[in-house]
């Protein structure tokens, strides 16, 4: 036996040595009422999302059964997405392509339009974001009224869908991109006014002090006090909403406002299957490239931001 | 002269700062010392205004600080100037532009928004940076420096404010005793080129000694001692730092950081070092 086990322990170490088990116990109480709380949220939600509904299929033998939705539905998603492949042959790939992508003059220039919703609102979404997320952040503002003033806005404007909006620009503006920039804008301020706000809620606030001990106003103190901290976020942050913002602007033409998304719903509705593969495809390897580009940015201008901004 | 009235704080059930009435003399250096929690940082704080009084008023020549607003409230912070314990610069920004900061309140909305500062105040900041040794940082970020030099820039940034106080909080806690020397050392010199009236926060009562002519001695919010070093006994410090129960000689060589401490001496030569 070594010397250790062979000392008698002190009463601290008795009383730590009850404590922790006591610690331990109470662990174990919390994790299995947390599993078993999250276990009946997790049935109760699938349920009432129509997980278990049961539904009545005719087998190939001519019997009918019933059996759960999910599973009798699963081989029709297979169903739809082998109609979208389009037939190819090597010897005449050349001609195929060009009949898969018949309309590509079209696609193009409205990918482009896509692209340039998508730039305009992020540059709409990030001026207004910018300029509100700072009576919006607890720490800054300068006080409850201007607080949940702004918040709330932020919250209405990012509450109300991207397509929701479009609709009701598109009854004021009519039929076009503008539509689809104001929508997408609209919405990117909220999104990214409540991330910038975060950022500044977890900004170093001693900078901010003393620029306030040197006489600066509140602009002087969110100018040289938080905007170079929280520069690098919120670079971050716009990349990844101009990347969302891709996205969001190939589907509102669907209600009319500009871009990719007339074009997937005239080929849903038409059943045209090889055209949507192919624009799925167009949006697809955009989103990559811009994925790619925004990520090397980033990381540029971070690095370049050490400058001071 | 600034004159202090009855100035007090309450947080809530705590009352930092009780009743606290005193008159500095112009160009004086005053040691504010005190354990934790005494209503130091919270005294210093209500001066420069960074921290509103209860109760109390505050005057310095005549006009009253305590009802100032606005645009005269932070003309008199700049004439006020604060350095902190945390240095509190802009790390991601250069030290340049950290030492003209504190022209912000003399600089108006676009030129300071656009940060774009005037070639008299570029040339007050970097002569402001000269008389610390820290001209060769001048370009580089705030962040990267040591703490003893982003201590430095602080009061080349409390300097360019042009002020007639400066008030600094536990201005040393942070550094290692080369750096908290030359940091003091700045600070008297400042006290005695510029006349310019200092009140420092200390924790180490042997730096107050060392350095200040005036020690003032807080414990719960109120004044127990104002006088000069040589009044402050043993007695009256075991009664400010609550160390009655403390069995022994209160060594004022173990909480220092001071490099030629005369205790630290005392003790070397006791071993024969």
């Amino acid at each position: 036996m070594n010397g250790l086990v062979m000392t008698a322990l002190s009463p601290a170490i008795q009383q730590f040595e009850t404590d922790y088990a006591a610690a331990r116990k109470s662990a174990l109480r919390i994790n299995l009422v947390s599993t078993v709380i999250f276990a009946i949220c997790f049935f109760a939600a699938a349920s009432m999302g129509g997980f278990f509904d049961m539904t009545d299929v005719t087998l190939s033998n001519g019997d009918r059964v019933s059996m759960w939705k999910i599973w009798a539905g699963l081989p029709r998603l297979g169903e739809y997405l082998y109609k979208t492949l389009p037939v190819l042959h090597w010897e005449t790939l050349g001609a195929d392509l060009a009949n898969w992508f018949w309309r590509w003059k079209v696609w193009l220039q409205l990918l482009l339009e896509t692209i340039l919703i998508a730039y305009l609102a992020t540059l709409l979404g990030v001026v207004g974001a910018f300029l509100l997320s700072f009576p919006a952040s607890r720490n800054l503002a300068p006080n409850a009224f201007v607080l949940n003033l702004t918040r709330r806005y932020l919250e209405i404007v990012r509450t109300v869908p991207e397509l929701v909006w479009a609709l009701i620009f598109v009854f004021c503006f009519g039929v076009g991109p503008l539509a689809g920039v104001l929508a997408i804008g609209l919405h990117a301020t909220g999104a990214l006014g409540k991330l910038y706000s975060e950022a500044n809620e977890n900004a170093d606030m001693r900078p901010v002090e003393g620029i306030k001990a040197s006489g600066g106003s509140w602009f002087d103190q969110i100018r040289y006090g938080i905007v170079p901290q929280v520069v690098p976020n919120i670079i971050s942050y716009t990349l990844l909403r101009f990347e969302i913002n891709v996205r969001a602007s190939s589907i509102i033409g669907f209600v009319g406002a500009g871009g990719l998304g007339q074009e997937i719903r005239v080929a849903m509705s038409l059943q045209e299957y090889t055209d949507l593969s192919a624009l799925f495809l167009l949006i697809f390897v955009t989103v990559i490239i811009m994925d790619t580009v925004s990520e090397n940015v980033r990381h540029r201008i971070i690095g370049l931001t050490g400058k001071g901004v | 002269m600034l004159v202090v009235e009855k100035l007090s704080k309450v947080f809530g059930d705590l009352t930092a700062v009780d009743a606290v009435s005193l008159a500095i003399p112009k160009g004086q250096m005053v040691g504010v010392i005190g354990r934790s929690g005494a209503g130091k940082s919270t005294f210093l704080r209500m001066i420069n205004r960074l921290t509103d009084p209860t109760i109390g008023t505050i005057i310095y020549e005549d006009r009253e600080i305590t009802a100032l607003k606005g645009r005269d409230l932070r003309l008199w912070r700049a004439s006020c100037a604060m350095i902190f314990q945390q240095f509190n610069l802009v790390e991601r920004m250069d030290v340049l532009t950290n030492v003209m900061v504190g022209r912000i309140a003399h600089t108006g909305f676009t030129r300071s928004m656009m940060r774009s500062f005037t070639d008299e105040d570029r040339a007050r900041a970097i002569q402001a940076l000269d008389r610390l040794d820290l001209v060769p940082q001048a370009l580089q970020r705030a962040g990267t420096l040591s703490g003893g030099q982003q201590q430095r820039v602080a009061i080349a940034k409390a300097l360019v404010q042009n002020p007639r106080i400066m008030l600094a909080d536990e201005p040393i806690a942070s550094l290692d005793p080369a750096n908290a020397t030359r940091v003091m050392e700045a600070l008297r010199e400042i006290n005695r080129t510029d006349g310019l009236t200092v009140l420092v926060n200390l924790h180490t009562l042997d730096t107050a000694r060392a350095y200040c002519d005036r020690i003032i001695a807080m414990r719960d919010g109120k004044v127990r001692f104002d006088g000069t070093p040589e009044a402050l006994t043993n007695d009256t410090v075991r009664s400010i730092y609550g160390t009655e129960d403390l069995a022994g000689e209160f060594d004022e060589a173990v909480t220092s950081t001071s490099l030629n401490s005369n205790s630290l001496q005392q003790a070397k030569q006791a071993i024969g070092a």
